[in-house]
């Protein structure tokens, strides 16, 4: 039986509790927090700011992601004044002084995306609920980036892409806070096109593999479009599985495909499995159409290189940049000596072009934020479109305003067939001109989506 | 209360206090302390708290009552997520048909593989439910591409069709998820002297559901249905002699467990539009097996705990790495903080699943009733010291 007694007292206790209760957010909404709202998501408090770094260390993609890492932990020495300063030195703009940013000192956060878009949204939300970070960077895969991208759209913070290599993160998927500076395969398309056809003829007849998301169906038809514009045959396109550890059951069929070449739209410890795997089953010893087998990866690194050991010499590829670009053409590409330098001191080997891109995605980001005077993504984001500068290493370079695409030369790669030391597995063979690279803003593949408008969250 | 009897009302009230102030509650520390760290009291953890708990309840209904233990149950999750997105996409933005479409396609899709999978029990039934999700999450990896998107999952675009929303922002900004105008992601920060809370909107839609999920558990607990279903763990001979049926209570635990996980597969979307063909892999499935087991299975409160107490590991554990140990224990000498963080090592960053194995082991072997047999046991104690130990009431379950 229950038992109610209301004694006046106790009215009065329980009344008071509760108008202390329902008073207290108003309390609280006083002039502290005011402050902390400054019209955008995670305004820094206090003297520092945090950046999130989002990098695969598990997955596929794992050995770019700590590559990554590593670049990223360099950038923020040099932002706050420690090291030798790397690319600030020869960076166009100076207005980076080694003193933090806007007087805050630079703090990071990371996460796994564990190369899963899944994965990689949730450890870019709780960077940005918890950790308060005013920009995200990395991604080591074009999903992951995508999904990412779409997330610091929605939440108001600024995200720097790292490696992704995909047309739709600045085509069909492209965001008002996204900014990419890797390149995409519509550039290595036209920049892969003229060698292979000095190389291999206009007779080919070739046979695709190709990753199973964005970016394998995106490099596909790029290198469908510019080879089959040679004369190539297409025989065959088979969608393989990411992370699929063996590619045994996708490369039997190759060699009684009629095919003549192998284009592995493939990329990190894939394509060094894929690779391996092609090179096993004899199919570069082999004689198709009156011709030699050859195998094409239009998506080069030097970590696969490292990865896929000798089976990569002689093979073509094209790169966004490469550690020995200064050495071998000379001053236009300056900052790369710098970085090397300066990377090499710190990790003891050279750096992967993975690094180079998040290297130079955290100085940039942090250049523009000086020069916008401000954190406000919108701020930033206006500081970035449309800038023109030099001395990231990869020579002079653009930020194209309506997708926010960075225009830079492409290097074309391959195989080293004689290597020095374990570090010089590539060798570069030509340079494809900023201006061939570029693509107008109207480009078919790059249709379908819009930037909308810069958002600056809260 | 409701058709409660007094306890499963103190208990259901409790769910509901924790449930309201988690916010304030999972914030202990400072927000500019070493120890801040540990706070999970930020919206992306505390709404995965909640999505995860009405998984792991909807669970606990078919392997805590029936003992048939589902090692598919992710397929329902990513059915949900795949319904609730393409809702989002054709429909509205509104997250209400989307989670009401996650339910019943969850249901529809649990009715199917149940009856297949229901014709056999014991370790064949775990064996058949597996090997239906794994198919499914191979479908919609590549099979199925054009509906889940694959590997890229399944994501809004500007152009899809959204009927009810009209055209799409003139800015060509996405669309948010809302519930009738209050967008999920709004968030009303509070800042009390060094803490700062986050009451989320998001978080508090997947409270209402939670809540609902959990009454709608105890009343299933403590119906003649339940009592059919825990008949058909304790011994399904016996029922079949006595004339029942066993397989339509069994299909409608199935379904209803299953409708469970779609209902959390359509909380998730409504919170992060996005879904992924790994919420259907077999990790997933074992983990709310083993959510089940640590917090305590066939109980009404341990299937939330164990969810709880993983993705706390997994996300606070996990974002522990090397400078974080380096500055906590930078007080040391040099040689000996070295070691001590050589020692920690493994055990957190990507070595989470180490600690996670090591303490699923010890529960198992040390508390077969998982933290709920813990929590009792504890209580026994102080009971004990307070009380004559003939008056110890035997807890329920």
């Amino acid at each position: 039986m229950s038992k109610s007694n209301f004694t006046r007292r106790g009215l009065m206790k329980t009344g008071a509790a509760t108008g202390a209760g329902l008073a207290m957010p108003t309390i609280f909404t006083g002039a502290v927090w005011s402050a902390a709202h400054s019209g955008f998501t995670n305004a820094p408090q206090g003297d520092t700011v945090t950046f999130g770094f989002n990098v695969p260390q598990t997955g596929a993609y794992a050995d770019e992601g700590l590559d990554e890492l590593r670049a990223f932990e360099l950038a923020v020495e040099h932002l706050n004044g420690q090291g030798d300063g790397g690319m600030l030195q020869t960076f166009s703009e100076k207005n980076l002084d080694g003193t933090g940013l806007l007087g805050k000192r630079v703090t990071f956060v990371s996460g796994d995306t564990q190369t899963n878009s899944d994965a990689a949204r949730a450890s870019a939300r709780s960077m940005i609920e918890k950790d308060g970070a005013i920009m995200i960077s990395g991604g080591s895969s074009s999903g992951v980036a995508i999904a990412v991208q779409g997330l610091c759209q929605d939440a108001g913070v600024i995200f720097m892409a790292g490696l992704t290599h995909s047309n739709d993160t600045t085509g069909k998927d492209r965001r008002a806070n996204g900014f990419r500076h890797f390149f995409n395969t519509e550039m290595s398309g036209r920049a892969l096109a003229p060698i292979l056809e000095a190389n291999y003829g206009k007779d080919r007849k070739a046979y695709h593999l190709t990753a199973d998301y964005t970016w394998g169906w995106s490099q596909e038809k790029s290198m469908r479009t510019y080879t089959e514009a040679l004369g190539w045959e297409t025989v065959n396109t088979v969608l393989t599985p990411v992370g699929a550890g063996d590619f045994s059951s996708y490369i039997t069929p190759v060699a009684q495909s009629g095919a003549d070449v192998l284009v592995l739209n493939h990329y990190g410890g894939d394509m060094v499995n894929s690779l391996t795997q092609a090179v096993q089953f004899g199919l570069r010893s082999l004689q198709a159409n009156g011709k030699d087998f050859t195998i094409v990866v239009p998506l080069y690194s030097e970590l696969m290189a490292r990865g896929a050991g000798a089976n990569i010499k002689g093979i073509f590829g094209s790169q966004n940049w490469d550690w020995k670009i200064e050495n071998v053409l000379g001053d236009r590409y300056t900052g790369t000596n710098a970085f090397v330098q300066s990377f090499g001191t710190k990790y003891g080997f050279p750096p992967s072009q993975a690094a180079q891109t998040c290297y130079a995605q955290a100085i940039l980001y942090a250049d523009a934020v000086t020069r916008a005077g401000s954190f406000n993504p919108c701020a930033v984001a206006e500081a970035l479109e449309g800038f023109e500068f030099n001395g990231l290493g990869n020579g002079p370079t653009l930020y194209r305003a309506e997708d926010h695409q960075c225009f830079k030369d492409v290097v074309v790669v391959k195989g080293k067939e004689n290597p020095e030391n374990e570090f010089d597995l590539v060798e570069i063979v030509d340079i494809t001109p900023r201006d061939t690279a570029t693509y107008p803003v109207d480009h078919p593949d790059f249709q379908g989506g819009s930037l909308g408008t810069c958002n600056p969250g809260a | 209360m409701l058709g409660l009897t007094r306890k499963d009302t103190i208990l259901f009230l409790i769910v509901i206090a924790m449930v309201i102030c988690a916010p304030v509650l999972l914030n202990p520390f400072p927000s500019n302390s070493a120890l801040a760290q540990f706070n999970a009291g930020y919206p992306d953890l505390m709404q995965r708290f909640l999505i995860f708990g009405i998984f792991a309840i909807g669970f606990n209904i078919l392997f805590g009552l029936t003992g048939y233990l589902s090692f598919g149950h992710a397929a329902f999750l990513g059915a949900g997520s795949y319904a609730g997105v393409w809702m989002f996409k054709l429909l509205s933005m509104n997250v209400l048909p989307a989670i009401l479409v996650s339910i019943l396609v969850a249901g529809v899709f649990s009715v199917l593989i149940g009856f297949v999978s229901l014709r056999r029990s014991g370790i064949y039934f775990s064996i058949l439910t597996l090997a239906f999700a794994q198919m499914s999450y191979a479908l919609a990896y590549s099979v199925l591409t054009p509906i889940t998107n694959g590997e890229t999952g399944l994501q809004l675009s500007l152009n899809d069709p959204r009927i009810l929303d009209g055209v799409a922002a003139a800015d060509g900004s996405l669309p948010v998820a809302n519930f009738f105008g209050v967008e999920m992601r709004d968030s009303l920060d509070v800042a009390l002297g060094g803490w700062s809370f986050t009451f989320n909107a998001g978080y508090y839609l997947c409270a209402v559901f939670m809540i609902l999920a959990f009454y709608i558990a105890i009343r299933i607990f403590r119906s003649p249905f339940g009592m059919m279903l825990r008949a058909v763990k304790s011994n399904q001979q016996r029922m079949s002699y006595t004339g029942l049926n066993p397989r339509p209570y069994t299909l409608a635990a199935f379904v209803i467990s299953g409708m469970f996980a779609g209902l959390a597969g359509g909380l998730m979307v409504a919170m992060d539009p996005l879904a992924g063909a790994e919420r259907m892999q077999w990790t997933r499935s074992g983990e709310v097996v083993l959510m089940t087991i640590l917090g305590g299975m066939g109980t009404l409160i341990g299937p939330v705990l164990g969810a709880g107490l993983i993705k706390y590991l997994e996300n606070i554990l996990s974002k522990i790495n090397d400078n974080v140990l380096h500055q906590w224990f930078s007080f040391m000498p040099d040689g000996l903080e070295n070691v001590i963080v050589t020692l920690i090592h493994p055990f957190v960053g990507k070595g989470w699943h180490l600690t996670l194995g090591l303490m699923f082991m010890a529960v198992v072997i040390f508390l077969p009733g998982g933290l709920v047999q813990g929590g009792q046991k504890i209580a026994a104690l102080l009971r004990r010291k307070k009380a004559d130990p003939n008056t110890v009431k035997q807890p329920a379950e």
